[in-house]
């Protein structure tokens, strides 16, 4: 009962530095990696490579005051980062890092993860709209009808997978891709279940990309239409918790196309060992890709994000669905 | 679209009767730079310096016309109809005369032709007749001049200050403003 | 209750967009009426960062007036002075050395790309990709360089003088003109495999707010706007000016009448600017840069007069009234972007907010110009 009860506090703990942690960092990364890709050279004051930063930028947010503007819902107002930050820290405890390093091993685990990861929409909501400001309630209604279309093809193409792996328990998932990258969902269910699953894939990191707001998909900061979209009227921790919420969705995201795809903690070839090492590598691609598709391209347009979703990745992802269910019937 | 059958169109309009306006322009000599026939009648019109075609490389435009504010109207839609567009309206204050000048720049985009159309008004009560309905890019310029100057562009649909502060009630050109 | 019984006013709100807003780049205001996120009605709001620069004009001796024509376009101030400068020298009639006259052209044109390079920087800013800006940034840098090395200044330039320029080019400007001009040929194709031929930024532009030639010519519209709409019509080459018919040059012509035409005849016309640089540079003569007869003081004589330059954004023109004092008596700048945003709000009627602010970007707007 005590170990057990250790054993909870201690992934608690590890659970929140590692989501604060990733979020300061990533904010780090960002920075840099933008400077790079636009030949600057990117913060170096602060430590070497610029590498306190992060701390430096938290203790400017939090030593801000804060600010609550006239006319605005105090409680939604207050509530609405935390309603943010906090499903994405909790989802993180189903992931797993490595064989036995997750917080828990849940049956519906893939569930749990979506479950949580749909509060964040409304937390933009409504501090959106408790902010009492046009530019946010223009964003808010973006983000959700955003949200509600990219959620859809999300939940079809993990469906297809949970349907090949007869699990949705993230740890077995990951366990039942080991043995080699040939093993890995994203080649092995090319074979086996759905020879759409490649498309899948990509599909799968279309909607993560839209789920996290992130460039092309920001239509919650759209910051050159919207100001600054949802966060407008925030200022101090207020934007620090929103924008460390937004890191940890990214982690999340990354994370879960990692379990669901790319094989985890799965060492790529058979005789090298599995380790969270290889988790957190194949996550780290994926965070770079997001930082590097943010600073490359232009914003979409709302209405051609919508089409995309409604009129390209649900039908797609539908007939993945079906293939699937046709092959596991078939063979 | 030659010169001359424009030159033709607006002769009609170009002041007639008020020679005293003719008098008191700074007068640029009416030189007959250009080599387009000139109808009899405008002839006629440019001995009494009602509409010039100046010296092009001298001034920097090709017909100087000008007319009595009621005829501002009609000259811009002969301009209009002969696809010229509008540059700027300005004005010009003529203090001494107790006049204030509003100026028209016309310019075509495929034949090399600038035309300016010239009125002059009461410098009390300045008015003049809005062409915002014909030309719908002087609405502003209008309003700009309306700040600057103070005359009233009949027929305007809204001539609250542009440039100037919403609530401004001087006009910042007219050569007695003091700040 | 049926769609039509409700009161159309109680569906419809009013955005205020700017006087700071990261997409009007200055203080424009527009005041929108939205109905959700389709603009009802416009209606652009201006005098922020107005200074009555006639009337200053008007208060100052005609060569005092110069360093003002650098601050009215900050991003293609050349263009200004020689506009300002040739309507004075035509009032006076002073002729210009022909040397003069090509350092005019390619300083000019050198502006004319920095001018172009930063609205495309910033344009594609506007459309929510960000690092296109700073790579224009860069090579607009070696522009400024360039500019400062012969001018002194880098954006607020006063380097034209009433018969001539106040500063002979050097050999090392022409050699890093040259390089300079290596160097963007060298990045144009970047530019267009980053931006012009990303999927996203076409879906944007392509058929996206339409202007018409008979809007632009109700409007007044001038330059890239209206060359963007099918019209050939530039300055330089209609109403030859300084050393331009010298030049082999081509106005770069788009028919769509959208936002991608209007796009492409920036970028298009950065190509061209290069052609005219180099010609200036082959050609540059040999000898004085100040006309010796320029007289110190100015006192043109009685009358007005018109000239007109192709600037970045459109024909600048200015007419000046003189009373044969050492003062202008009237002093009108013609500012082309002025013309350009009266059409915005008849234009984004109608259209989504996104898509009219990329109407906005691409009428290149710079505040201090309409404002003066």
């Amino acid at each position: 009962m005590t170990t057990e009860l250790i054993r909870l506090l201690a992934f608690l703990v590890g659970i929140i530095a590692f989501a604060a942690l990733n979020a300061a960092y990533l904010v780090w990364v960002e920075r840099k990696g933008a400077a790079h890709f636009q030949r600057r050279i990117g913060p170096k004051e602060v430590g070497p490579y610029g590498l306190l930063q992060p701390l430096a930028d938290g203790a400017k947010l939090m030593s801000k005051q804060l600010l609550i503007p006239d006319g605005v819902d105090p409680i939604l107002f207050k509530i609405a980062p935390l309603m943010v930050l906090v499903p994405a820290v909790m989802s993180f405890v189903t992931i797993p890092f490595g064989e036995h390093l997750a917080a828990r091993n849940i049956d519906l685990g893939l569930l749990m993860v979506f479950a949580f990861a749909s509060i964040n929409v409304l937390g933009l909501l409504l501090g959106s709209w408790g902010s009492a400001n046009k530019y946010a309630v223009i964003a808010a209604a973006r983000v959700i009808s955003q949200n509600i279309a990219y959620e859809i093809p999300m939940l079809l193409t993990a469906i297809a997978l949970v349907m090949a792996t007869n699990t949705m328990n993230l740890n077995e998932m990951v366990s039942l891709q080991g043995g080699g990258f040939w093993h890995w969902n994203l080649i092995k269910l090319t074979f086996t279940a759905s020879p759409l699953t490649p498309i899948a894939f990509l599909i799968f990191f279309t909607t993560m990309l839209a789920e996290t707001n992130r460039a092309p998909f920001d239509m919650a900061e759209a910051e050159s239409e919207l100001v600054a979209g949802s966060f407008t009227e925030y200022s101090g921790m207020g934007f620090g918790v929103f924008f460390m919420g937004e890191y940890a969705n990214i982690v999340i995201g990354a994370a879960l196309t990692t379990v669901l795809f790319l094989g985890g903690w799965q060492s790529p070839l058979p005789f090298l060992p599995n380790s969270v090492v290889w988790f957190l590598m194949k996550m780290y691609v994926i965070i770079f890709t997001v930082v590097w598709i943010r600073w490359t391209f232009p914003r979409t347009q709302f209405y051609a994000l919508l089409n995309l979703s409604w009129k390209v990745l649900i039908p797609i992802s539908l007939v993945n669905l079906i293939v699937t269910a046709g092959w596991l019937k078939v063979f | 679209m030659g010169l001359a059958k424009i030159k033709q169109a607006l002769a009609e309009l170009a002041v007639t009767e008020t020679i005293e306006v003719s008098k008191t322009v700074p007068a640029p000599p009416a030189a007959e730079g250009e080599e387009q026939g000139k109808p009899v009648e405008v002839k006629e019109m440019i001995e009494q310096n009602m509409l010039f075609t100046p010296e092009y490389a001298k001034k920097g435009y090709h017909l100087d016309v000008k007319v009595t504010a009621e005829n501002v109207a009609r000259s811009a839609k002969i301009l209009l109809d002969h696809e010229f567009f509008l540059e700027s309206i300005t004005g010009v204050d003529w203090i001494k005369e107790n006049q204030i000048e509003i100026v028209y720049d016309f310019n075509h985009w495929h034949t090399l032709c600038r035309v300016v159309i010239r009125t002059r008004t009461d410098r009390a009560n300045p008015e003049v007749p809005t062409i915002s309905e014909i030309y719908s890019g002087a609405n502003w310029h209008e309003r700009e001049t309306h700040d600057f100057f103070g005359v009233t562009f009949t027929g305007h649909p809204d001539l609250s200050p542009l440039l100037l502060p919403e609530d401004a009630d001087y006009h910042p050109l007219l050569k007695d403003f003091k700040a | 209750m049926s769609a039509d019984v409700i009161d159309k006013s109680l569906e419809t709100f009013v955005l205020n967009l700017g006087p700071q807003h990261p997409a009007t780049h200055g203080v424009l205001r527009v005041k929108l009426t939205m109905d959700g996120e389709y603009i009802v009605h416009a209606e652009p709001v201006l005098g922020y960062i107005h200074r009555m620069h006639e009337k200053m004009g008007e208060n100052r001796t005609w060569a005092q007036f110069m360093p003002n024509t650098g601050r009215l376009d900050y991003l293609a101030a050349l263009s200004y002075n020689h506009g300002y400068a040739m309507a004075a020298e035509r009032a006076e009639g002073i002729e210009v050395p022909e040397r003069a006259e090509y350092i005019r052209c390619i300083t000019v044109e050198l502006n004319r790309i920095a001018s172009h390079l930063l609205w495309f920087g910033a344009f594609v800013l506007d459309l929510g990709g960000f690092t296109p800006l700073l790579y224009a940034f860069d090579d607009r840098e070696q522009i400024l360089d360039l500019l400062e090395s012969v001018t002194g200044a880098r954006l607020t330039f006063c380097y034209f003088r009433f018969g001539g320029v106040y500063n002979d080019i050097d050999d090392n400007f022409i050699t890093g003109t040259r390089e300079f001009i290596k160097r963007l040929r060298s990045r144009m194709p970047m530019y267009h495999d980053l931006v012009t031929n990303n999927i996203i930024l076409i879906k944007r532009l392509k058929g996206i707010g339409p202007i018409s030639q008979e809007m632009c010519r109700r409007y007044g519209a001038t330059g890239p706007v209206l060359r963007g709409s099918g019209v050939n019509f530039d300055v330089r080459k209609h109403e030859p000016y300084s050393v331009y018919p010298e030049f082999d040059f081509d106005i770069p012509v788009y028919t769509d009448c959208d936002s991608m035409a209007r796009y492409m005849v920036r970028m298009d016309e950065m190509e061209q600017s290069m052609r005219i640089i180099e010609q200036g540079l082959d050609k540059l003569p040999e000898g004085p840069v100040m006309a010796a007869k320029a007289p110190k003081i100015l006192k043109p004589a009685k009358g007005d007069y018109y000239c007109a330059v192709e600037a970045a954004r459109g024909s600048f023109g200015i007419r000046l009234v003189s009373d044969g004092t050492n003062t202008p008596y009237r002093l009108k700048l013609r500012s082309p972007t002025f013309s350009n945003l009266s059409l915005f709000a008849e234009a984004c009627q109608g259209m989504l907010l996104p898509d009219a602010l990329a109407l906005m970007g691409t009428l290149d707007l710079v505040i201090p110009e309409i404002d003066r």
